[in-house]
């Protein structure tokens, strides 16, 4: 049963970097930049969310599409003001300008909501689901079934909606999506916009998991070892590559000396590299000549 | 403007090229070392540190700004060099020794994490070696019985032959000459075949494959060579903490080193030097800026890393080549008044060149 | 013995069948130009004898030595060089430096020698240079040798690619396209000069080529390829007569 217990909190925590990773993935396919901040941007999601719920007293269902919408806006504006400039430069700027905006969210975080933990509280917080001998909190489930909604989401909208057609065509052909009348510079805003949303969906998720303070975007490191090992660039591969980084991480954490757990990902990360450097679901290839 | 008129291939081989040279260096290399007379004991210690941080950054700058592999772990190498050398020193190993240990053994540990490097490109590689920066950290802290893990590890105080090398003025000329031993070196390799594969590989693989360059060695090689220097400095640096603990190696160490040859300019050695003095000094500015500004601001914890960030973050979109660029197109504006075009470095403006197939 | 022979070669990515058991041989001190429509498969010959791709099938012979399995690396030191289709310069540096790295397979000093910059290297530096103007004195390029190749008209970047390959010292020279994006005045002069590489320096050149002018002034014989399949080899008139080849180029 310990077992069990241990997939359901491997899965839900899996479930968190997939979603992190996700947003990573979708900027990465769209744009060719990479966007480190992309756990900053979960906790100041997270964050958005306790302003709503437990500073204005929103209930929980009013506020979790207000902050989708703010973290879309947030994405926008982020895009505007800083990538739009980088457009056509080397990724390793990219890279680390988006390194160095993730530290100024954090200061910008810790100004406005001071350092401390907080907590987000929301209607299924505390609950518990028995099964058998193993408990499980409601929180954990929400992770699970909100990761599944959104991926049903982002599935429909790529595979049949118009924009999502277009944002693709974007994606793989700049040149060619411009010449056939796609705008893409807005799809380029409209794709920051999705993942800050999808990171602020994240943000909410994982608050009553753990307390929220201005460090929680640490885990986009984590989250982006799984894109990574899921195959950067894949989508399904970058849930899968989270799932897989929960679970090992649990495990190690009760099988393996102190020290293994926090170890684990990034242990995984560089096995994957040097066996499978490509990931699961391969995308990239050999520049041509 | 100045015109040379060349007679002889070695004007180009030399290291110093003109007189103007060797006027300016020499000027510049008097100065520094005369800095004990007119420096004060606390500034002598913040230019012992940007001499660490340049010796660090030519490492860093050989393998992100010379062989165009991007680094976001190089805080380990310094941990390593650091480690190794108290550890011997510990031992009783006399302070050459245990200096030269930790930069081979850093060098050992480079060149191991250059392999994997060999089948990754850009961002990949950029996150195995963070990957493997988080690993060390974890190491550092773990591995009690040679590390200290928390409780940390005591570094004895250099001293050679004798002589105490500990205090400010002494150790100001130790890693003075480190570094300038260390500049001449990089000078040398760039200036041969090693250093010119590098530089096919930072701008080609296809093509510099094609012209003989073997691309896992140089690679690995400037995994090594790049580890070795960052290696040394984490020697000195340890002299300079005194005392060590995994807290001082961290990403955000590999971050600020990262910031000093993209802000000095990559792909440049007078880079290194301006890159090592902005963040020598900056948390002397930072704390400086602190005592002017409400409290409200100056509170704010993680100020110091924000300020970092947003430097980054300017420099990248205003001024990607750093302050070497910067300068550059500065003394550009005075040799050629009034003739100066703003466009001479107008970045062209292109679709993304994209790297996969599709 | 011929100087380059392959023997029934084919690569597939995928599907994708790009080149299918081409044989041919060049022999050495010839000019041999391979023609045929886009997509035909050109380029990928010379990826497969540059070693870039891995043959499906099939075995290439260089100098009497089977290369079919060499590492990339090695082919430049055998004494094969070759050029671009879009050029491939190390665009930061100037045209010196990019032709000193042709220089690379003749390297004979080791890194702690390069450490210390001991006379060795001095010395190699300097032999180094002088064989460098050598090169750029028979093409023309003394006014661009200081200058960033970033900086550098597209013709002339095509020229010092050309240079560097030169610099390597082959036996064997692989130009993929090097009239493309030339104007037609440096068109002609590259035929004076594709002239003196192969007489003067005794350079077999094959070469990848559009320009049917080009082809047949400068070339030996000819090869056409059309959908990854060798169609005729023979004496330039010759294959431009061909019926099988003008249906290639001009359909049914």
């Amino acid at each position: 049963m310990e077992v069990f217990q241990l997939i359901i909190s491997g899965v839900s925590q899996g479930c968190v970097y997939g979603l992190i990773a996700l947003g990573f993935v979708l900027i990465y396919k769209a744009t060719e930049m990479v966007n480190f901040a992309q756990g900053d941007i979960m906790m100041l999601g997270a964050y958005v969310g306790i302003t709503f719920i437990s500073i204005w007293d929103w209930p929980f269902w009013w506020a979790l599409p207000a902050t989708i919408g703010v973290m879309a806006l947030v994405g926008v504006v982020l895009e505007r003001l800083l990538l739009r400039p980088m457009i056509g430069e080397p990724h390793f700027a990219v890279l680390m300008l988006t390194i160095g905006l993730g530290f100024v969210l954090r200061a910008i975080a810790g100004a406005i909501w001071g350092n401390e933990p907080r907590a987000l509280p929301t209607p299924y917080v505390g609950e518990v689901l028995e099964l058998g001998s193993a408990v499980i909190g409601y929180e954990n489930i929400a992770i699970i079934a909100g990761t599944a909604v959104l991926c049903l989401c982002m599935w429909l909208f790529f595979r049949f909606s118009r924009l999502g057609i277009a944002m693709q065509a974007a994606s793989q052909n700049q040149l060619a999506a411009f010449y056939v009348g796609i705008p893409v510079k807005r799809m380029y805003s409209l794709v920051w916009a999705l993942s800050a949303a999808i990171a602020g969906v994240a943000g909410i998720l994982t608050a009553p998991v753990s307390l929220v303070d201005p460090l929680i975007g640490f885990v986009g490191i984590k989250a982006f070892a799984a894109a990574i090992v899921g195959g950067f660039g894949s989508m399904p591969g970058a849930i899968i590559g989270g799932l897989l980084i929960g679970l090992v991480e649990q495990f190690a954490g009760l099988y393996l000396p102190p020290g293994f757990s926090d170890m684990s990902a990034y242990v995984l990360l560089l096995v994957m590299l040097l066996v499978r450097p490509q990931g699961l679901f391969a995308t990239m290839q050999k520049k041509k000549v | 403007m100045r015109f040379i008129r060349k007679t002889s291939y070695e004007q180009d081989i030399n290291l110093v090229k003109h007189g103007g040279h060797l006027l300016w260096y020499g000027l510049l290399l008097a100065l520094v070392f005369s800095g004990p007379l007119w420096l004060d004991r606390f500034l002598l210690g913040e230019f012992s540190l940007v001499f660490i941080y340049a010796i660090a950054g030519l490492g860093l700058m050989l393998l992100v700004g010379y062989t165009g592999l991007v680094s976001l772990g190089h805080a380990a190498f310094l941990a390593i060099g650091a480690y190794t050398h108290a550890y011997l020193l510990n031992l009783g190993v006399p302070l050459p020794g245990a200096m030269l240990s930790a930069a081979l053994f850093s060098a050992l540990i480079g060149g191991l994490v250059g392999i994997p490097a060999l089948r990754m490109t850009g961002i990949y590689l950029a996150v195995a070696t963070l990957a493997f920066a988080v690993i060390v950290e974890q190491v550092l802290v773990h591995w009690e019985s040679v590390t200290g893990g928390f409780r940390g590890m005591a570094v004895p105080r250099p001293q050679l032959l004798g002589i105490q090398l500990g205090q400010p003025v002494s150790f100001y000329y130790l890693c003075l000459g480190i570094l300038l031993v260390c500049m001449l070196l990089v000078m040398n390799i760039l200036r041969s075949p090693t250093g010119r594969s590098m530089t096919a590989v930072r701008d080609s693989e296809t093509s510099a494959e094609s012209m003989g360059v073997h691309l896992a060695r140089t690679k690995t090689l400037a995994f090594a060579l790049s580890a070795a220097f960052t290696g040394l400095a984490g020697a000195l640096f340890a002299h300079r903490l005194t005392y060590l603990a995994p807290d001082a190696f961290t990403l955000i160490t590999s971050i600020q080193l990262l910031l000093m040859v993209v802000v000095g300019g990559l792909g440049s050695l007078h880079g290194v030097i301006y890159g090592a003095i902005f963040i020598g000094l900056l948390p002397q500015g930072i704390a400086l800026l602190r005592d002017t500004v409400p409290p409200a601001i100056s509170q704010i914890p993680g100020l110091e890393p924000a300020v970092f960030g947003l430097i980054l973050i300017l420099f990248l979109i205003y001024e990607p080549l750093g302050i070497y660029g910067r300068w550059r197109k500065i003394r550009l504006f005075f040799e050629e008044f009034p003739l100066y075009r703003k466009s001479t470095y107008k970045r062209q403006k292109s679709f993304l060149r994209t790297e996969r197939l599709h | 013995m011929s100087l380059l022979r392959a023997e029934e070669i084919s690569v597939h990515f995928g599907g994708v069948k790009a080149v299918q058991q081409v044989s041919f041989a060049v022999e050495e001190g010839e000019v041999f130009s391979i023609v045929g429509p886009n997509g035909a498969g050109k380029t990928t010959i010379f990826n497969l004898i540059s070693r870039i791709y891995d043959v499906s099938g099939g075995r290439v012979w260089f100098n009497g030595r089977d290369i079919t399995t060499v590492p990339t690396h090695k082919i430049a030191q055998l004494g094969i060089a070759r050029t671009f289709q879009n050029t491939e310069l190390f665009e930061q540096e100037t045209v010196l430096n990019n032709m000193l790295i042709g220089c690379h397979t003749h390297r004979r000093t080791n890194l702690f020698s390069e450490l210390l910059f001991l006379p060795g290297v001095r010395k190699q530096e300097l032999q180094f240079r002088r064989r460098v103007e050598d090169v750029i004195d028979l093409l023309d390029l003394q006014s661009y040798r200081e200058q960033v190749i970033a900086n550098l008209p597209y013709g002339v970047r095509k020229m010092v690619e050309i240079a560097r390959a030169l610099c390597l010292a082959p036996k064997l020279l692989l130009l993929d396209e090097p009239s493309s994006g030339l104007n037609p005045e440096e068109t002609e002069d590259l035929v004076f000069w594709l002239e003196d590489i192969n007489q003067e320096l005794g350079i077999t050149v094959i070469m990848v080529e559009h320009d049917m002018n080009l082809v047949s002034q400068a070339s030996d014989r000819v090869m056409a390829v059309a959908d990854g399949q060798l169609i005729t080899i023979g004496a330039p008139q010759a294959v431009q007569a061909h019926p099988e080849v003008l249906r290639a180029y001009l359909g049914d």
